[in-house]
């Protein structure tokens, strides 16, 4: 499969109590697991199984992944910021992978 | 006696396809049981109530393998008042179960968006669980073209 990459997008900075909005996307196949290769055998599946937000070790917002989920799942989710600190975004592969990324914020 | 023109079989058949699309969204959280388990297995057997929770997907999808798909429920999100999950189904996918999502009082909107893969045209079925134990629940026809699961 293709280098596996994970995007996120969110404000550098925003306003205490501020609602601020996360995009989040990942490279990945979503291999469903009902497809078939062209000898007929069952593609095995393989897909990202769970998603999850932290804000200082503390988690925000989370996902469990079934198939149904696009190929390059794309997470949209709102975040409430009190103070500066960093967001962890960590999603899990099906064969025990993990992928992550970092991103700080400043709260004023 | 009038031929049976173009225009009277077209209409016709617009009826039929009003008379059937009528049908099917009342019957849906019955129709399939694989939806239904999934969603009782997520309320503890409860039956969600109407109203709260909004599912933003489009009417027709053109790709099943992408199709955008939004929850919002309308809550405070306040420590002692917040939506604690929201539960994704898809009652005509190979398997029903799509995304579930979980919030926190931190998340400050009950929001979130993706995009799931639809195989055939069916409905979408949303069901919140709040933090005082409460079930509420949306669902939206959506029609598809061309399916999203392979074959």
């Amino acid at each position: 499969m293709a280098k596996i990459k994970p995007r996120v997008k969110l404000p550098k900075k925003a306003k205490a109590g501020e609602t601020i909005t996360i995009k989040t996307i990942i490279s990945h196949k979503m291999e469903s697991g009902r497809r078939k290769d062209k000898k007929g055998n069952v593609i095995a599946r393989r897909i990202i199984n769970t998603f999850a937000c932290k804000f200082e070790g503390q988690t925000i917002f989370g996902c469990d992944i079934e198939p149904a989920i696009s190929a390059n799942p794309y997470f949209q989710f709102n975040a409430k910021v009190e103070k500066t600190g960093e967001f962890e975004f960590i999603w899990t592969d099906d064969n025990g992978d993990t992928y992550q990324k970092k991103q700080t914020i400043k709260v004023s | 006696m009038p031929e049976l023109s173009r225009r009277h079989i077209l209409g016709m058949g617009a009826g039929a396809l009003v008379v059937s699309s009528l049908s099917i969204p009342f019957s849906a959280l019955a129709a399939n049981t694989m939806a239904t388990d999934a969603i009782m297995k997520f309320t503890g057997g409860a039956k969600p109530k109407d109203g709260l929770v909004t599912l933003d997907m489009p009417e027709i999808a053109e790709n099943g393998n992408t199709v955008p798909v939004g929850v919002s429920v309308d809550s405070p999100m306040t420590a002692d008042n917040y939506v604690k999950s929201v539960l994704v189904v898809a009652d005509g996918n190979p398997s029903a179960g799509v995304a579930t999502f979980h919030f926190s009082p931190m998340s400050g909107a009950a929001e979130a968006s993706t995009r799931m893969r639809l195989a055939k045209t069916q409905n979408v079925i949303a069901v919140a669980a709040m933090s005082d134990g409460s079930f509420h629940s949306a669902q939206s026809v959506v029609k598809v073209t061309i399916g999203g699961c392979g074959g």
